[in-house]
Protein backbone atom coordinates (compact mmCIF):
# COMPACT_ATOMS: atom_id res chain seq x y z
CA UNK A 1 0.00 0.00 0.00
CA UNK A 2 1.17 3.90 -1.12
CA UNK A 3 2.15 5.73 2.25
CA UNK A 4 0.20 8.01 3.09
CA UNK A 5 2.98 10.81 3.60
CA UNK A 6 6.65 9.50 2.59
CA UNK A 7 9.62 11.56 3.24
CA UNK A 8 12.99 10.43 2.06
CA UNK A 9 16.21 12.09 3.47
CA UNK A 10 14.70 15.61 3.33
CA UNK A 11 17.31 18.49 3.98
CA UNK A 12 16.86 21.90 4.30
CA UNK A 13 19.33 24.82 5.70
CA UNK A 14 18.52 28.62 6.28
CA UNK A 15 21.53 30.11 5.69
CA UNK A 16 24.18 28.68 8.51
CA UNK A 17 21.21 26.76 10.16
CA UNK A 18 20.43 23.33 9.30
CA UNK A 19 16.82 23.30 10.08
CA UNK A 20 16.44 19.24 8.52
CA UNK A 21 19.66 17.27 8.40
CA UNK A 22 18.36 14.05 6.18
CA UNK A 23 14.63 13.49 7.92
CA UNK A 24 13.00 10.93 6.92
CA UNK A 25 9.85 9.32 7.98
CA UNK A 26 6.95 6.33 6.37
CA UNK A 27 3.47 7.15 7.35
CA UNK A 28 0.81 4.58 6.71
CA UNK A 29 -2.58 5.73 5.24
CA UNK A 30 -5.13 5.84 8.30
CA UNK A 31 -2.42 6.44 11.29
CA UNK A 32 -2.70 8.64 13.43
CA UNK A 33 0.89 10.03 13.66
CA UNK A 34 2.41 12.56 15.82
CA UNK A 35 5.57 14.39 15.43
CA UNK A 36 7.17 15.73 18.61
CA UNK A 37 10.14 17.81 19.64
CA UNK A 38 11.31 21.12 21.29
CA UNK A 39 11.29 24.07 19.73
CA UNK A 40 13.21 24.29 17.07
CA UNK A 41 13.36 20.63 16.50
CA UNK A 42 12.08 21.47 12.61
CA UNK A 43 8.69 19.85 13.25
CA UNK A 44 7.01 22.99 11.70
CA UNK A 45 10.36 23.15 8.79
CA UNK A 46 8.68 19.76 8.17
CA UNK A 47 5.42 20.24 7.61
CA UNK A 48 5.51 23.05 5.76
CA UNK A 49 7.95 21.20 3.62
CA UNK A 50 5.14 19.09 2.88
CA UNK A 51 2.48 21.31 2.25
CA UNK A 52 5.05 22.99 -0.33
CA UNK A 53 5.45 26.21 1.71
CA UNK A 54 9.22 25.45 2.06
CA UNK A 55 11.30 24.23 -0.68
CA UNK A 56 13.69 21.77 0.58
CA UNK A 57 17.19 21.75 -0.49
CA UNK A 58 17.42 17.90 -1.19
CA UNK A 59 14.88 14.90 -1.05
CA UNK A 60 11.89 13.43 -1.53
CA UNK A 61 8.57 14.32 -0.31
CA UNK A 62 5.20 12.44 -1.26
CA UNK A 63 1.29 12.40 -0.18
CA UNK A 64 -0.27 9.07 -1.16
CA UNK A 65 2.60 8.89 -4.01
CA UNK A 66 2.16 12.66 -5.37
CA UNK A 67 5.47 14.69 -5.34
CA UNK A 68 4.89 17.51 -3.35
CA UNK A 69 7.00 19.76 -6.06
CA UNK A 70 6.43 17.72 -9.13
CA UNK A 71 2.73 16.39 -8.89
CA UNK A 72 2.35 19.47 -6.27
CA UNK A 73 -1.78 19.98 -7.69
CA UNK A 74 -2.52 16.42 -6.83
CA UNK A 75 -0.33 16.84 -3.63
CA UNK A 76 -1.65 19.56 -2.12
CA UNK A 77 -5.34 18.21 -3.20
CA UNK A 78 -4.54 15.69 -0.87
CA UNK A 79 -3.23 17.44 1.99
CA UNK A 80 -5.25 19.50 4.45
CA UNK A 81 -2.75 21.71 6.60
CA UNK A 82 -3.93 23.63 9.97
CA UNK A 83 -1.31 26.03 10.32
CA UNK A 84 0.32 27.23 13.72
CA UNK A 85 0.36 30.29 13.57
CA UNK A 86 -3.56 32.13 14.28
CA UNK A 87 -4.29 33.59 10.98
CA UNK A 88 -7.54 34.97 9.19
CA UNK A 89 -8.56 36.83 6.34
CA UNK A 90 -10.16 40.20 7.97
CA UNK A 91 -12.35 40.97 4.65
CA UNK A 92 -14.65 37.62 4.83
CA UNK A 93 -17.26 36.28 7.77
CA UNK A 94 -16.93 32.69 8.27
CA UNK A 95 -18.33 31.01 5.82
CA UNK A 96 -17.37 33.15 2.85
CA UNK A 97 -13.90 32.16 4.20
CA UNK A 98 -14.73 28.27 3.83
CA UNK A 99 -16.74 28.85 0.43
CA UNK A 100 -13.09 30.67 -0.83
CA UNK A 101 -11.40 27.98 0.67
CA UNK A 102 -13.19 25.58 -0.88
CA UNK A 103 -12.97 27.48 -4.32
CA UNK A 104 -9.29 27.51 -4.42
CA UNK A 105 -9.28 23.33 -4.23
CA UNK A 106 -11.59 23.36 -7.29
CA UNK A 107 -14.80 22.53 -5.24
CA UNK A 108 -18.27 24.62 -6.14
CA UNK A 109 -21.14 23.99 -4.03
CA UNK A 110 -19.73 22.79 -0.89
CA UNK A 111 -22.40 23.87 1.61
CA UNK A 112 -23.53 20.84 2.64
CA UNK A 113 -20.18 19.56 4.01
CA UNK A 114 -19.06 23.19 4.99
CA UNK A 115 -22.48 22.95 7.28
CA UNK A 116 -21.19 19.73 8.89
CA UNK A 117 -18.06 21.08 9.68
CA UNK A 118 -19.34 23.95 11.50
CA UNK A 119 -21.82 21.57 13.66
CA UNK A 120 -18.71 19.71 14.33
CA UNK A 121 -16.72 22.26 15.27
CA UNK A 122 -19.28 24.55 16.95
CA UNK A 123 -19.04 27.32 14.93
CA UNK A 124 -22.68 27.25 12.93
CA UNK A 125 -23.70 30.12 15.48
CA UNK A 126 -20.63 31.94 14.08
CA UNK A 127 -21.13 31.20 10.46
CA UNK A 128 -22.35 34.69 9.76
CA UNK A 129 -19.65 36.20 11.84
CA UNK A 130 -16.51 38.56 10.58
CA UNK A 131 -13.48 36.81 11.00
CA UNK A 132 -12.60 40.19 13.18
CA UNK A 133 -14.65 39.45 15.49
CA UNK A 134 -14.20 35.85 16.77
CA UNK A 135 -12.04 35.29 19.59
CA UNK A 136 -8.83 33.33 19.40
CA UNK A 137 -10.40 29.59 19.91
CA UNK A 138 -13.03 30.38 17.49
CA UNK A 139 -10.22 31.54 15.09
CA UNK A 140 -8.54 28.65 15.51
CA UNK A 141 -11.70 26.32 14.92
CA UNK A 142 -12.02 28.36 11.50
CA UNK A 143 -8.54 27.69 10.85
CA UNK A 144 -9.54 23.66 11.55
CA UNK A 145 -12.21 24.16 9.40
CA UNK A 146 -10.61 25.64 6.25
CA UNK A 147 -8.14 22.98 6.01
CA UNK A 148 -11.29 20.19 6.17
CA UNK A 149 -13.58 21.96 3.40
CA UNK A 150 -11.36 19.61 0.23
CA UNK A 151 -12.08 16.33 2.52
CA UNK A 152 -8.55 15.66 2.52
CA UNK A 153 -7.38 12.06 3.06
CA UNK A 154 -4.11 13.26 4.98
CA UNK A 155 -4.46 15.85 7.38
CA UNK A 156 -1.70 17.77 9.21
CA UNK A 157 -2.41 19.58 12.67
CA UNK A 158 0.43 21.58 13.15
CA UNK A 159 -0.04 22.70 17.05
CA UNK A 160 -3.90 22.96 16.67
CA UNK A 161 -4.57 23.02 20.46
CA UNK A 162 -1.40 25.83 21.50
CA UNK A 163 -3.31 28.46 24.19
CA UNK A 164 -6.71 27.31 23.21
CA UNK A 165 -9.70 26.26 26.27
CA UNK A 166 -10.47 22.96 27.32
CA UNK A 167 -13.62 22.60 25.30
CA UNK A 168 -12.23 23.28 22.09
CA UNK A 169 -9.63 20.65 22.87
CA UNK A 170 -12.30 17.94 23.01
CA UNK A 171 -14.51 19.47 20.62
CA UNK A 172 -11.07 19.09 17.94
CA UNK A 173 -10.10 15.84 19.42
CA UNK A 174 -13.38 13.93 19.18
CA UNK A 175 -13.88 15.76 15.60
CA UNK A 176 -10.42 14.31 14.46
CA UNK A 177 -10.87 10.67 16.16
CA UNK A 178 -13.60 10.88 14.03
CA UNK A 179 -12.09 11.42 10.97
CA UNK A 180 -9.37 8.92 11.92
CA UNK A 181 -11.66 6.09 12.39
CA UNK A 182 -13.25 7.37 8.91
CA UNK A 183 -9.87 6.47 7.46
CA UNK A 184 -8.42 9.88 7.12
CA UNK A 185 -4.34 9.69 8.35
CA UNK A 186 -3.46 12.51 10.60
CA UNK A 187 -0.13 14.15 11.39
CA UNK A 188 -0.22 15.79 14.62
CA UNK A 189 2.82 18.09 16.21
CA UNK A 190 1.83 19.06 19.65
CA UNK A 191 3.67 20.24 22.77
CA UNK A 192 1.00 18.78 25.07
CA UNK A 193 2.63 15.10 25.44
CA UNK A 194 -0.73 13.66 27.00
CA UNK A 195 -2.56 14.91 23.98
CA UNK A 196 -0.06 12.56 22.00
CA UNK A 197 0.22 9.74 24.14
CA UNK A 198 -3.75 9.15 24.27
CA UNK A 199 -4.20 10.45 20.47
CA UNK A 200 -1.08 8.86 18.28
CA UNK A 201 -0.37 5.47 17.18
CA UNK A 202 2.88 6.35 16.65
CA UNK A 203 5.15 8.44 17.26
CA UNK A 204 8.62 10.47 15.46
CA UNK A 205 10.86 12.44 17.72
CA UNK A 206 12.88 15.39 16.19
CA UNK A 207 15.61 16.93 17.40
CA UNK A 208 18.40 19.98 16.15
CA UNK A 209 16.64 18.65 12.33
CA UNK A 210 16.97 15.03 12.97
CA UNK A 211 14.48 11.77 14.07
CA UNK A 212 15.82 10.86 17.46
CA UNK A 213 13.56 8.32 17.67
CA UNK A 214 10.58 6.53 15.76
CA UNK A 215 8.13 4.14 16.86
CA UNK A 216 5.01 3.15 18.54
CA UNK A 217 3.71 5.04 21.13
CA UNK A 218 3.65 1.52 23.47
CA UNK A 219 7.19 0.62 22.44
CA UNK A 220 8.59 4.13 23.16
CA UNK A 221 6.66 4.04 26.56
CA UNK A 222 8.60 1.04 27.28
CA UNK A 223 12.17 2.02 25.79
CA UNK A 224 13.17 3.71 28.99
CA UNK A 225 11.68 0.87 31.24
CA UNK A 226 8.25 -0.72 32.07
CA UNK A 227 7.88 1.09 35.60
CA UNK A 228 8.88 3.92 37.25
CA UNK A 229 9.72 4.81 41.23
CA UNK A 230 9.33 7.93 42.66
CA UNK A 231 10.42 8.88 46.13
CA UNK A 232 10.65 11.87 47.90
CA UNK A 233 13.56 12.58 50.45
CA UNK A 234 15.36 15.12 52.58
CA UNK A 235 18.74 13.14 51.77
CA UNK A 236 20.64 13.28 48.41
CA UNK A 237 21.31 9.60 48.86
CA UNK A 238 19.45 8.72 46.22
CA UNK A 239 21.90 9.82 43.83
CA UNK A 240 24.70 7.63 45.05
CA UNK A 241 22.15 4.76 44.13
CA UNK A 242 21.86 6.01 40.51
CA UNK A 243 18.51 7.96 41.12
CA UNK A 244 17.26 10.81 39.35
CA UNK A 245 16.30 13.73 40.39
CA UNK A 246 13.16 15.56 39.41
CA UNK A 247 13.41 19.17 37.80
CA UNK A 248 10.93 21.31 39.86
CA UNK A 249 9.57 24.51 39.41
CA UNK A 250 10.68 27.43 41.38
CA UNK A 251 8.14 27.71 43.45
CA UNK A 252 7.63 23.82 44.32
CA UNK A 253 11.64 24.41 45.24
CA UNK A 254 11.38 27.27 47.37
CA UNK A 255 8.04 25.92 49.19
CA UNK A 256 9.64 22.17 49.94
CA UNK A 257 13.62 23.37 49.96
CA UNK A 258 14.14 20.53 52.67
CA UNK A 259 13.05 17.53 50.10
CA UNK A 260 12.65 16.42 46.74
CA UNK A 261 11.67 13.78 44.29
CA UNK A 262 13.94 11.03 42.58
CA UNK A 263 13.11 8.71 40.40
CA UNK A 264 14.58 5.50 38.62
CA UNK A 265 12.92 3.01 36.27
CA UNK A 266 12.81 -0.87 36.33
CA UNK A 267 11.32 -3.75 34.13
CA UNK A 268 10.09 -5.89 37.09
CA UNK A 269 8.29 -5.20 40.65
CA UNK A 270 10.91 -7.87 42.50
CA UNK A 271 13.05 -5.07 41.46
CA UNK A 272 11.41 -2.93 44.07
CA UNK A 273 12.37 -4.50 47.40
CA UNK A 274 15.63 -4.96 46.91
CA UNK A 275 16.14 -1.35 45.60
CA UNK A 276 14.46 0.01 48.57
CA UNK A 277 16.82 -1.95 50.84
CA UNK A 278 19.49 -0.08 49.21
CA UNK A 279 17.47 3.28 50.13
CA UNK A 280 17.12 2.51 53.47
CA UNK A 281 20.81 0.95 54.55
CA UNK A 282 22.09 4.55 52.85
CA UNK A 283 20.34 5.53 55.90
CA UNK A 284 17.47 7.47 53.94
CA UNK A 285 13.85 8.46 55.17
CA UNK A 286 11.45 7.91 52.40
CA UNK A 287 8.67 10.39 53.01
CA UNK A 288 6.52 9.44 50.08
CA UNK A 289 6.98 6.96 47.29
CA UNK A 290 4.77 6.25 44.41
CA UNK A 291 5.09 3.61 41.77
CA UNK A 292 3.59 4.32 37.62
CA UNK A 293 4.34 3.81 34.41
CA UNK A 294 6.22 6.24 32.49
CA UNK A 295 4.35 8.65 30.22
CA UNK A 296 5.36 10.07 27.28
CA UNK A 297 7.15 13.44 29.03
CA UNK A 298 9.60 11.16 31.04
CA UNK A 299 10.29 9.32 27.32
CA UNK A 300 10.77 12.65 26.20
CA UNK A 301 12.96 13.62 28.38
CA UNK A 302 15.10 10.77 28.57
CA UNK A 303 15.58 10.77 24.55
CA UNK A 304 16.40 14.51 23.98
CA UNK A 305 18.99 13.85 27.20
CA UNK A 306 20.37 10.80 25.55
CA UNK A 307 20.51 13.11 22.56
CA UNK A 308 22.47 15.89 24.19
CA UNK A 309 24.87 13.29 26.24
CA UNK A 310 25.57 11.72 22.33
CA UNK A 311 26.00 15.55 21.25
CA UNK A 312 28.46 16.76 24.40
CA UNK A 313 30.29 13.15 23.51
CA UNK A 314 30.90 14.14 20.15
CA UNK A 315 32.09 17.76 20.60
CA UNK B 1 9.30 19.34 -18.48
CA UNK B 2 9.95 22.82 -17.03
CA UNK B 3 7.91 25.26 -18.76
CA UNK B 4 7.48 29.21 -17.15
CA UNK B 5 3.65 28.75 -18.23
CA UNK B 6 2.05 25.16 -16.79
CA UNK B 7 -1.30 25.48 -18.12
CA UNK B 8 -2.97 28.37 -19.81
CA UNK B 9 -6.83 26.67 -18.74
CA UNK B 10 -8.21 28.47 -16.26
CA UNK B 11 -9.32 26.34 -13.01
CA UNK B 12 -11.93 26.80 -10.24
CA UNK B 13 -9.01 28.01 -8.17
CA UNK B 14 -7.91 30.83 -10.43
CA UNK B 15 -11.52 31.92 -10.81
CA UNK B 16 -11.90 31.57 -7.26
CA UNK B 17 -8.76 33.68 -6.41
CA UNK B 18 -9.53 36.25 -8.80
CA UNK B 19 -13.25 36.87 -7.55
CA UNK B 20 -11.81 36.94 -3.98
CA UNK B 21 -9.78 39.60 -4.71
CA UNK B 22 -12.59 41.78 -6.56
CA UNK B 23 -14.74 40.84 -3.64
CA UNK B 24 -12.23 42.31 -1.18
CA UNK B 25 -11.65 45.45 -2.79
CA UNK B 26 -15.49 45.97 -3.45
CA UNK B 27 -16.05 44.91 0.18
CA UNK B 28 -14.27 48.50 1.05
CA UNK B 29 -15.13 50.08 -1.72
CA UNK B 30 -15.33 53.51 0.37
CA UNK B 31 -11.79 53.37 0.00
CA UNK B 32 -10.80 51.51 -3.18
CA UNK B 33 -13.20 53.27 -5.27
CA UNK B 34 -15.40 56.36 -3.94
CA UNK B 35 -12.22 57.47 -2.72
CA UNK B 36 -9.65 57.80 -5.23
CA UNK B 37 -12.68 59.18 -7.65
CA UNK B 38 -13.00 62.14 -5.31
CA UNK B 39 -9.09 62.75 -5.21
CA UNK B 40 -9.74 63.01 -9.34
CA UNK B 41 -12.38 65.18 -8.92
CA UNK B 42 -10.62 67.39 -6.36
CA UNK B 43 -7.35 67.61 -9.38
CA UNK B 44 -9.50 68.54 -11.96
CA UNK B 45 -11.83 71.42 -9.88
CA UNK B 46 -8.40 73.03 -8.99
CA UNK B 47 -6.46 72.35 -12.21
CA UNK B 48 -9.19 73.51 -14.66
CA UNK B 49 -10.60 76.29 -12.35
CA UNK B 50 -6.56 77.93 -12.50
CA UNK B 51 -5.93 76.88 -15.70
CA UNK B 52 -8.84 76.55 -17.79
CA UNK B 53 -9.39 79.89 -19.24
CA UNK B 54 -5.50 79.94 -20.15
CA UNK B 55 -4.56 77.10 -21.88
CA UNK B 56 -5.52 74.70 -24.84
CA UNK B 57 -3.54 71.40 -25.76
CA UNK B 58 -3.90 70.28 -29.03
CA UNK B 59 -6.23 72.41 -29.74
CA UNK B 60 -8.72 70.83 -26.80
CA UNK B 61 -9.87 72.98 -23.88
CA UNK B 62 -8.21 72.22 -20.81
CA UNK B 63 -11.00 71.13 -18.88
CA UNK B 64 -11.57 68.60 -21.49
CA UNK B 65 -7.74 67.17 -21.89
CA UNK B 66 -7.38 66.98 -18.08
CA UNK B 67 -10.23 63.99 -17.94
CA UNK B 68 -8.71 61.29 -19.51
CA UNK B 69 -5.09 61.72 -18.33
CA UNK B 70 -7.21 61.60 -14.28
CA UNK B 71 -8.80 58.90 -15.55
CA UNK B 72 -5.78 56.92 -16.74
CA UNK B 73 -3.89 58.21 -13.74
CA UNK B 74 -6.69 56.67 -11.27
CA UNK B 75 -6.67 53.64 -13.63
CA UNK B 76 -2.83 53.40 -13.08
CA UNK B 77 -2.40 53.60 -9.52
CA UNK B 78 -5.38 51.77 -8.24
CA UNK B 79 -4.79 48.83 -10.27
CA UNK B 80 -1.27 48.71 -8.83
CA UNK B 81 -2.77 49.47 -5.17
CA UNK B 82 -4.73 46.78 -5.93
CA UNK B 83 -2.01 43.92 -6.08
CA UNK B 84 -0.15 45.77 -3.94
CA UNK B 85 -1.81 45.73 -1.32
CA UNK B 86 -3.71 42.85 -1.07
CA UNK B 87 -0.22 40.67 -1.41
CA UNK B 88 1.56 42.57 1.32
CA UNK B 89 -0.98 42.55 4.00
CA UNK B 90 -1.18 38.65 3.13
CA UNK B 91 2.56 38.37 3.72
CA UNK B 92 2.33 40.61 6.83
CA UNK B 93 -1.01 38.91 8.86
CA UNK B 94 0.32 35.41 7.32
CA UNK B 95 -3.10 34.91 5.29
CA UNK B 96 -1.39 34.33 2.47
CA UNK B 97 -0.79 30.71 3.75
CA UNK B 98 -4.32 29.86 2.39
CA UNK B 99 -3.14 30.70 -0.89
CA UNK B 100 -0.39 28.70 -1.07
CA UNK B 101 -1.48 25.36 0.37
CA UNK B 102 -4.10 24.70 -2.57
CA UNK B 103 -3.38 23.76 -5.85
CA UNK B 104 -3.02 26.68 -7.57
CA UNK B 105 -0.07 27.26 -10.40
CA UNK B 106 2.19 30.43 -10.29
CA UNK B 107 0.31 31.45 -13.71
CA UNK B 108 -3.24 31.45 -12.31
CA UNK B 109 -1.91 33.38 -9.38
CA UNK B 110 -0.44 35.84 -11.57
CA UNK B 111 -3.72 36.03 -13.95
CA UNK B 112 -5.97 36.18 -10.54
CA UNK B 113 -4.20 38.85 -8.91
CA UNK B 114 -3.43 41.21 -12.17
CA UNK B 115 -7.16 40.19 -13.92
CA UNK B 116 -8.44 41.90 -10.48
CA UNK B 117 -6.36 44.73 -10.38
CA UNK B 118 -7.15 45.56 -13.89
CA UNK B 119 -11.05 44.57 -12.89
CA UNK B 120 -10.69 47.76 -9.95
CA UNK B 121 -8.20 49.63 -12.45
CA UNK B 122 -11.37 49.94 -14.96
CA UNK B 123 -13.98 50.55 -11.80
CA UNK B 124 -12.54 53.38 -10.55
CA UNK B 125 -11.62 54.77 -14.13
CA UNK B 126 -15.04 54.69 -14.96
CA UNK B 127 -16.12 56.38 -11.37
CA UNK B 128 -13.93 59.25 -12.33
CA UNK B 129 -15.12 59.37 -15.94
CA UNK B 130 -18.25 59.42 -15.08
CA UNK B 131 -18.07 62.42 -12.30
CA UNK B 132 -15.69 64.46 -14.76
CA UNK B 133 -17.17 64.05 -18.05
CA UNK B 134 -19.10 67.25 -17.18
CA UNK B 135 -16.26 69.59 -16.43
CA UNK B 136 -15.29 68.87 -20.13
CA UNK B 137 -16.30 68.38 -23.50
CA UNK B 138 -14.83 64.45 -24.42
CA UNK B 139 -15.14 63.49 -27.53
CA UNK B 140 -14.68 59.07 -28.27
CA UNK B 141 -13.32 59.50 -31.43
CA UNK B 142 -11.47 55.92 -31.14
CA UNK B 143 -13.20 53.83 -28.08
CA UNK B 144 -11.29 50.85 -29.16
CA UNK B 145 -7.70 52.27 -28.12
CA UNK B 146 -9.44 54.04 -25.01
CA UNK B 147 -10.51 50.13 -23.96
CA UNK B 148 -6.84 48.87 -25.08
CA UNK B 149 -4.95 51.37 -23.37
CA UNK B 150 -6.92 50.80 -19.98
CA UNK B 151 -6.72 47.26 -19.83
CA UNK B 152 -3.10 47.34 -20.93
CA UNK B 153 -1.75 50.32 -18.85
CA UNK B 154 -4.42 47.98 -15.89
CA UNK B 155 -2.36 44.57 -16.26
CA UNK B 156 1.46 46.71 -16.45
CA UNK B 157 0.72 48.31 -12.98
CA UNK B 158 -1.27 45.34 -11.53
CA UNK B 159 1.73 43.38 -12.71
CA UNK B 160 4.20 45.91 -11.13
CA UNK B 161 2.24 45.58 -7.83
CA UNK B 162 2.87 42.02 -7.98
CA UNK B 163 6.78 42.79 -7.82
CA UNK B 164 6.56 45.33 -5.19
CA UNK B 165 4.26 43.21 -3.09
CA UNK B 166 6.07 40.22 -3.56
CA UNK B 167 9.09 42.16 -3.13
CA UNK B 168 8.33 43.77 0.17
CA UNK B 169 8.28 42.22 3.67
CA UNK B 170 7.11 45.50 5.61
CA UNK B 171 4.18 48.40 4.40
CA UNK B 172 7.15 50.97 4.62
CA UNK B 173 8.97 49.24 1.95
CA UNK B 174 5.78 49.47 -0.01
CA UNK B 175 5.58 53.00 0.40
CA UNK B 176 8.38 54.54 -0.68
CA UNK B 177 8.20 51.80 -3.95
CA UNK B 178 5.00 53.75 -4.57
CA UNK B 179 6.10 57.22 -3.58
CA UNK B 180 9.83 57.09 -5.28
CA UNK B 181 8.90 54.99 -8.46
CA UNK B 182 4.89 54.80 -9.43
CA UNK B 183 4.12 58.25 -8.15
CA UNK B 184 6.91 60.09 -10.09
CA UNK B 185 5.99 58.16 -13.08
CA UNK B 186 1.91 59.11 -13.15
CA UNK B 187 2.57 62.83 -12.27
CA UNK B 188 5.60 63.25 -14.63
CA UNK B 189 3.61 61.27 -17.82
CA UNK B 190 1.74 63.97 -19.80
CA UNK B 191 -1.69 63.78 -17.17
CA UNK B 192 -1.61 67.35 -16.37
CA UNK B 193 0.39 68.38 -19.78
CA UNK B 194 1.38 67.77 -23.52
CA UNK B 195 5.08 67.11 -23.14
CA UNK B 196 5.20 69.14 -26.51
CA UNK B 197 5.34 71.88 -24.21
CA UNK B 198 8.14 70.71 -22.37
CA UNK B 199 11.64 71.77 -23.26
CA UNK B 200 13.86 69.17 -25.48
CA UNK B 201 15.60 67.92 -22.80
CA UNK B 202 12.93 67.01 -20.43
CA UNK B 203 10.78 65.65 -24.00
CA UNK B 204 13.65 63.36 -24.52
CA UNK B 205 12.95 62.14 -20.39
CA UNK B 206 9.93 61.55 -20.79
CA UNK B 207 9.91 59.47 -23.55
CA UNK B 208 11.71 57.11 -21.16
CA UNK B 209 8.16 56.93 -18.86
CA UNK B 210 6.40 53.72 -20.01
CA UNK B 211 3.33 55.42 -18.35
CA UNK B 212 3.15 58.64 -20.60
CA UNK B 213 2.92 56.59 -23.62
CA UNK B 214 -0.18 55.02 -21.59
CA UNK B 215 -1.61 58.02 -21.20
CA UNK B 216 -1.05 59.00 -24.38
CA UNK B 217 -2.18 56.52 -26.42
CA UNK B 218 -5.57 56.84 -23.93
CA UNK B 219 -5.88 60.23 -24.85
CA UNK B 220 -5.84 59.56 -28.46
CA UNK B 221 -8.93 57.39 -28.10
CA UNK B 222 -10.69 60.49 -27.11
CA UNK B 223 -9.40 62.92 -28.82
CA UNK B 224 -8.00 61.08 -32.04
CA UNK B 225 -4.65 63.74 -31.46
CA UNK B 226 -1.40 62.68 -29.39
CA UNK B 227 2.27 63.38 -29.05
CA UNK B 228 2.93 60.02 -30.20
CA UNK B 229 1.37 57.55 -32.40
CA UNK B 230 -0.65 55.13 -30.83
CA UNK B 231 0.77 51.96 -32.10
CA UNK B 232 4.05 52.91 -31.23
CA UNK B 233 2.19 53.28 -28.07
CA UNK B 234 0.64 50.07 -28.03
CA UNK B 235 4.58 48.17 -28.90
CA UNK B 236 5.66 50.13 -25.76
CA UNK B 237 3.43 48.71 -23.85
CA UNK B 238 2.76 45.63 -25.27
CA UNK B 239 6.58 45.47 -24.52
CA UNK B 240 7.17 46.38 -20.56
CA UNK B 241 3.60 44.43 -19.98
CA UNK B 242 6.10 40.78 -21.34
CA UNK B 243 8.91 41.92 -19.49
CA UNK B 244 7.47 42.77 -16.22
CA UNK B 245 4.58 39.41 -16.83
CA UNK B 246 8.11 37.23 -17.24
CA UNK B 247 10.22 38.69 -14.34
CA UNK B 248 7.27 38.15 -12.02
CA UNK B 249 6.09 34.66 -13.15
CA UNK B 250 9.95 33.43 -12.70
CA UNK B 251 9.78 34.87 -9.41
CA UNK B 252 6.54 33.35 -8.67
CA UNK B 253 7.87 29.87 -10.23
CA UNK B 254 10.68 30.26 -7.83
CA UNK B 255 8.30 31.43 -5.09
CA UNK B 256 10.63 34.22 -4.13
CA UNK B 257 9.87 35.52 -0.86
CA UNK B 258 6.43 33.75 -0.94
CA UNK B 259 7.72 30.12 -0.45
CA UNK B 260 10.76 29.74 1.91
Amino acid sequence: MISAVSIVDVVKNFGSLQALAGVSIEIEQGEFFGLLGPNGAGKTTLISSLAGLIRPDSGVLKVLGHDVIRDFREARRLLGVVPQELVFDPFFNVRETLRIQSGYFGIRNNDAWIDEILENLDLTSKADANMRTLSGGMKRRVLVAQALVHRPPVIVLDEPTAGVDVELRQTLWRFVRRLNEDGHTIVLTTHYLEEAESLCGRIAMLKAGQVVALDTTRNLLSRFSSHILRLRTTSDKPAQLGMTQEQVAQESATQECSSSWWTCGFAHFDEIEPMLARIRNAGCVIDELEIGKPDLEDVFVRVMQEQHHEQVRAA
Amino acid sequence: MNYLFTKIKPSRGFITLFYKEVLRFWKVAAQTVAAPVLTALLYLLIFSHVLASHVEVHGVPYASFLVPGLVMMSVLQNAFANTSSSLIQSKVTGNLVFVLLPPISHNEFFAAYVLASVVRGLVVGAGVLAVTTWFGSLSYAAPLWILVFAIMGGAIMGTLGLIAGIWAEKYDQLAAFQNFLILPLTFLSGVFYSIASLPPFWQHVSRWNPVFYMIDGFRHGFFGVSDISPWVSLLVGLLCLVILLLITLSALKRGYKLRA
